[in-house]
């Protein structure tokens, strides 16, 4: 709650449109609660009307029920009216934000994406931004209600007759402690109750989800025991949970029933005594019916309103998360592929420096292949390329070009890049491949994937290219040759591919490598991979270690060389023969 | 749900006393309007100080009995619903552990976990409030008519008409609503889908330059979803309205008519506070009722679910005689006769015209491109799938006539997927065998290369297994997954590609301890790699799920052209060699 205000202000600047709307919505909302609230009162003269036989004024009883019927009709009205701009409210302030923030997703430095990871980020856009307007903006019309509830109550009630309504308010707050009670109590429960649900739905994801490992080894049995066990427990505790947390309704409504016994007896000798009237007596007993229910109101929309609250903080963070290094206008043109690194500084972790005074000169057209043991850079390197990431010192140079000179997109329709990995988009085969190029004809389309031999498997698809890609509908090295298709078809200046072949089988692999090397001719390209015949057809190979570059030539030169290529070599494919 | 029902027969007294007790209360809760009546027109009208006070205890008197068989009735509720969930979650469990391969990849086990879990905490919710607002909501509901009619019979049959009315109105509103709302809900899923494509796809996204097709495409899907929220609420929002003005309109309608009876002398006052009381009574039971309705529903989509699942067959059937059959002698451990195999609902067969015997005590290497049916081939072994034609035969037995339990105990299997469980790597490695001791565990890690795994973490075999392995890398995963099947010491060891993570060097020092295995085992290792099969007795080259050759390294070298491509697409891997 602390940094609330500062919240509040920025969920203000999202309102702004519906200024208006908040402040109408409010003003209906307590017009439309006088009026309910009033009906009653309304009522109660009606009561005192019936006099007794023969003795009914029909024409103050008619008056009163035309006055009801037109309140009810305009507070009817009125709380449609208000719900509909409370629907536009929310629903355009939903909008807006995550047009915002998906608009922020691309402009964030990846630095900040990779970190906070996808399912965080996520659920802020979409779960919390919900949250977020449901809480902030309805709670704050209905604790506007709830107030204007508890306020216009008591003043009917306390015109009504005072000792009654001071009756009432004494004796509410024993609801409250008797809900209050019981809800501590039942807290413990319901923690015991969802730390063994936490158990039991990691032992069913672990079964369940491993059910063939289960199966292969006749694990059943045991599983099966270890689930009883579990689910015994469970029982034992939701059993408790749900029964205690059970005992809210009917206490609370037995102590509301006490009340309304109290106010009963006390207003029945008020009016014996003259003081009341019986129709008052039936307004001071809806209301005291009804005067439980903006507190129990008010108490869940605060607690909606906090948790509102902390969504909204989570949101506006992301929101506010610096941009990426903003972008000189310069276009870099296409270029033919000269790269030049100098002393280039790099690290994700300020105290980890990971790539220091790194140099490297490449001339146009040159493989180059980046080797070295897990951690070493290799990736790292392809970022900076790419710039996903800044470098913290020293500047790469495309033709002679600081990258940093140029507008990002310029630099980056200049490269191809196949990762290890694979990503598609829930979309057609078609559109996936197409996805660097929307104005790829058909025939342009079948030949790049014939030429990367995805098209056998393309046209076994159900719907050929318009098959709807999903997370499970292909295998791995199936993705991965529609990512090198998808890049056939732009062939940019520069590629780059990160074990661009790793899910590819070797047969298959040496199939597409003419069309690997017909895509890599006169490209500058940048090989990350595991596979020595990838590397050694390089040009120059890089051996990094600890963000350095420790060696550099070619294949055998470096196993010449008898230095850390040659170990790592040895270390990998030792012993192959023995 | 139907189908779910005798899942609640051992709470059969809970399920009848919930409601009945709930009933009792709302019997109760019917008088006290009666009560106040009695004390507007006896006490209040003869000014007898007395009956008021004996009516007020009657009111005391009646809220503690409303509570407790309230909460009796919330005892035994509670009890019936958690009770029948913890039966349902029981039954799905053993179901689900009976399963098929088929029946797994059909229905698939991530939704199989959420139908443990989640919606059998819904159906849970559900039963749980049916229990208790069921009977009683109508009772009031209905009963607040039936004690109108005592009271006034003109005056009543405002109830008799405002309750069909209101009813239609709810379900109205609620029959357009519900299936909008879903609508919206998939538009939302779709907004959320295309959200966490954006993150993962980050760098893809990016390097082609796709930020603001992608932005646009987001956009559209979020107006589309703001579109159909509106919609929704824009009706939904008639729901409060409606039944306000509605319920007001037949209160008038009943004081004009209740006028008229006080005028005739028919009724007191406080007969009409009563009608009025009870048409409160009743508002709010609808209401109730209604969103009980959505929560039933909710709940019945649920046990939908639920029962699909234990509706489902197991997908496989054991044989249950106990005759032993004559098994002809035969030194083929594993024997493929004319075994063809395809995956239900595909067009094409996964695997054709298998026929081939290993004998006794082989090591067999499988060789082929991804997808060409490696793994397939290996599954049919322990009899995870049924052919669709042929047969399969262990040690001269059809797979198809072993006792439940029975094949599985002579096969060790290592899946592609190295998974681990939670748990000490002990718990682990005993998957294998229960009973197995610390020395046999060793020695099974020796085999599997994984000892420096166990002594490289605290606690050695006593170190903690987090879910799925997490803890320990790829290659640490895998050869833990190799010791856990090696320490079921099988007659037939099936490695399914499982040294994928390992370098060179240990794969080898792991398939020459593997060949040192003293005894009748015979090993299945499939690979991609030539180097991991090539000193196997006996290798099955796969292409497209036939068989493209059999043999010795050497012979196949000779005669296979698959195999050839295939070493030579990674002949250069080996050192001195030339690149073919």
């Amino acid at each position: 709650m602390k940094k609330s205000p500062g919240t509040i202000r920025k969920l203000l600047t999202f309102v702004g449109a519906y200024k208006v709307l908040l402040i109408l919505s409010i003003l209906i909302s307590a017009f439309v609660v006088v009026l309910q609230l009033y009906v009653p009162i309304l009522f109660g003269h009606c009561v005192d009307f019936l006099i007794g036989k023969g003795k009914v004024d029909f024409e103050g009883l008619n008056h009163k029920l035309i006055w009801i019927l037109i309140l009810i009709g305009v507070s009817g009205i009125g709380t449609w009216i208000m719900n509909v701009i409370n629907n536009r409210m929310t629903f355009g302030i939903v909008r807006a934000i995550r047009s915002k923030a998906i608009r922020k997703i691309q402009t964030l430095p990846l630095a900040y994406l990779d970190r906070k990871g996808v399912g965080d980020i996520a659920s802020r856009v979409i779960t919390d931004t919900d949250q977020l307007s449901d809480g902030l903006l309805l709670g704050f019309t209905q604790l506007v209600a709830g107030i204007v509830t508890i306020g216009v109550t008591l003043y009917f009630m306390f015109r009504m007759n005072i000792w009654v309504t001071v009756l009432v308010l004494v004796l509410t707050p024993i609801s409250f402690f008797v809900s209050k009670f019981i809800a501590t109590g039942s807290f413990k429960m319901f923690k015991l109750q969802s730390e063994i649900r936490g158990q039991q739905t990691a032992l069913t994801e672990e079964m369940v989800g491993g059910a063939r490992i289960v199966k292969a080894f006749g694990y059943e049995h045991r599983a099966k025991e270890r689930f009883d066990e579990v689910n015994e427990e469970l029982r034992k505790a939701s059993e408790k949970a749900v029964f205690y947390s059970s005992l809210t309704n009917p206490s609370t409504r037995a102590v509301n029933s006490m009340i309304y016994a109290c106010v009963a007896l006390m207003g029945a000798y008020y009016i014996i005594n003259g003081n009341l009237t019986v129709g008052g007596l039936s307004i001071l007993l809806s209301y005291a019916n009804q005067y439980m229910k903006p507190f129990t109101d008010i108490t869940s929309v605060v607690t909606e309103f906090q948790y509102a609250l902390s969504c909204a903080g989570r949101v506006f963070e992301f929101l506010e998360e610096p941009d990426q290094v903003p972008e000189k206008e310069e276009e870099l043109g296409k270029v033919s592929g000269n790269v030049e690194v100098s002393a280039v500084d790099f690290s994700y972790v300020e105290e980890k420096p990971l790539i220091e005074s790194f140099n490297l000169k490449i001339p146009a057209g040159t493989h180059v292949a980046i080797v070295g043991p897990t951690g070493c850079g290799k990736t790292t390197l392809i970022n900076l390329f790419m710039r996903f990431y800044e470098v913290k010192a020293g500047k790469i140079l495309v033709d002679e070009k600081d990258i940093t000179d140029v507008t990002r997109e310029s630099l980056r329709l200049n490269y191809g890049m196949v990762l290890q990995e694979t990503w598609l988009k829930n979309a057609t085969v078609r559109e996936n491949i197409a996805f660097g190029r929307e104005d790829a004809t058909e025939e342009e389309i079948i030949r790049a994937a014939k030429e990367s031999h995805s098209w056998s498997f393309i046209k076994r698809l159900p719907e050929g290219l318009d098959t709807v890609i999903n997370d499970s509908s292909l295998s791995q090295g199936q993705k991965q040759l529609l990512c090198i298709t998808r890049v056939m078809l732009t062939l940019p200046p520069m590629l780059i591919l990160d074990e661009a072949t790793s899910s590819i089988d070797t047969r298959t692999e040496m199939k597409i490598q003419n069309a690997f090397e017909k895509m890599m001719e006169g490209r500058t390209t940048f090989i990350v991979a595991h596979r020595l015949s990838t590397i050694q057809s390089a040009d120059i190979i890089l051996v990094m270690n600890e963000g350095h570059i420790v060696e550099q030539g070619s294949h055998k030169e470096l196993l010449e060389k008898k230095g850390f290529y040659s170990n790592l070599y040895e270390s990998q494919f030792a012993g192959i023969e023995i | 749900m139907k189908h779910l029902l005798k899942y609640l027969k051992p709470y059969l007294k809970e399920t009848i006393l919930a409601p009945a007790f709930k009933l009792i209360e709302a019997l109760v809760d019917l008088f006290v309007p009666l009560v106040i009546a009695d004390i507007i027109d006896r006490g209040i009208a003869t000014g007898n100080k007395h009956y008021i006070i004996l009516r007020f205890f009657l009111l005391v008197g009646l809220a503690m009995v409303g509570l407790a068989f309230s909460i009796t009735a919330q005892f035994f509720s509670a009890r019936a619903s958690v009770g029948f969930a913890a039966s349902l979650r029981e039954k799905l469990f053993s179901k689900i552990q009976n399963f098929s391969f088929e029946k797994l990849d059909k229905i698939g086990t991530e939704t199989l976990v959420t139908r443990i879990n989640a919606d059998v905490l819904q159906v849970q919710t559900g039963v749980n409030m049916v229990l208790r607002l069921v009977l009683r909501s109508p009772f009031i509901v209905f009963g607040s008519m039936i004690m109108a009619f005592t009271i006034n019979v003109k005056a009543a049959f405002v109830f008799a008409v405002s309750i069909p009315v209101l009813t239609g109105v709810i379900y109205l509103i609620m029959g357009i609503t519900i299936p909008l709302y879903k609508k919206v809900q998939g538009k939302l899923d779709g907004v959320m889908l295309t959200t966490r494509e954006n993150l993962t796809g980050v760098r893809v996204i990016r390097a082609f330059c796709k930020e603001d097709e992608e932005v646009k495409e987001f956009d559209a899907k979020s107006d589309a979803l703001t579109r159909f929220n509106l919609i929704a609420g824009r009706i939904g929002a008639i729901m409060n309205p409606a039944t306000y003005v509605l319920i007001n309109i037949a209160t008038c309608a009943m004081f004009l008519i209740a006028g008229n009876g006080v005028n005739e002398g028919l009724m007191g006052k406080g007969n009409v506070v009563a009608l009025y009381n009870y048409m409160a009574q009743m508002i709010v039971e609808l209401v109730k009722l209604a969103s009980l309705i959505i929560t039933i529903n909710k709940a019945l989509a649920c046990a939908d679910r639920v029962s699909a699942v234990l509706k489902e067959d197991d997908g496989i059937e054991y044989t249950e005689t106990d005759e032993e059959e004559e098994i002809p002698a035969t030194d083929c451990a594993v024997a493929f006769k004319n075994v063809s195999f395809s995956y239900q609902d595909a067009s094409e067969d996964a695997l054709s015209d298998m026929d081939f015997c290993v004998q006794k005590g082989q090591t067999v290497g499988v060789i082929g491109g991804t997808g060409c049916g490696k793994s397939t081939l290996m599954n049919l072994i322990p009899r995870f799938y049924d052919v669709t034609k042929g047969s399969v035969e262990v040690f001269g037995k059809d797979v198809k006539s072993y006792k439940k339990g029975e094949l599985i105990s002579h096969i060790g299997i290592v899946p592609q997927k190295a998974v681990l469980f939670a748990g000490s790597i002990r718990d682990n490695l005993k998957w294998g065998n229960e009973e197995a001791k610390d020395e046999e565990l060793y020695s099974a890690l020796e085999i599997a290369q994984a000892k420096d795994v166990v002594d490289s973490k605290e606690g050695g075999l006593d170190a903690i297994v987090e879910q799925g392995g997490r803890n320990f890398s790829g290659g640490q995963r895998q050869r833990l997954t190799i010791a856990r099947a090696l320490v079921k010491k099988p007659d037939i060891l099936i490695l399914d590609d499982s040294s994928s993570a390992l370098d060179y060097a240990t794969d080898f020092r792991l398939r020459k301890a593997l060949a040192e295995l003293k005894g009748q085992t015979t090993t299945f290792i499939v690979s991609q790699r030539t180097s991991s099969i090539q000193n196997a007795d006996f290798i099955i080259v796969l292409d497209d799920g036939k068989i493209a050759g059999t043999g010795t390294h050497e012979e196949l070298l000779q005669t296979c052209d698959v195999y050839q491509e295939i070493y030579a697409s990674q002949a250069s891997n080996k050192p001195g060699e030339v690149t073919a």
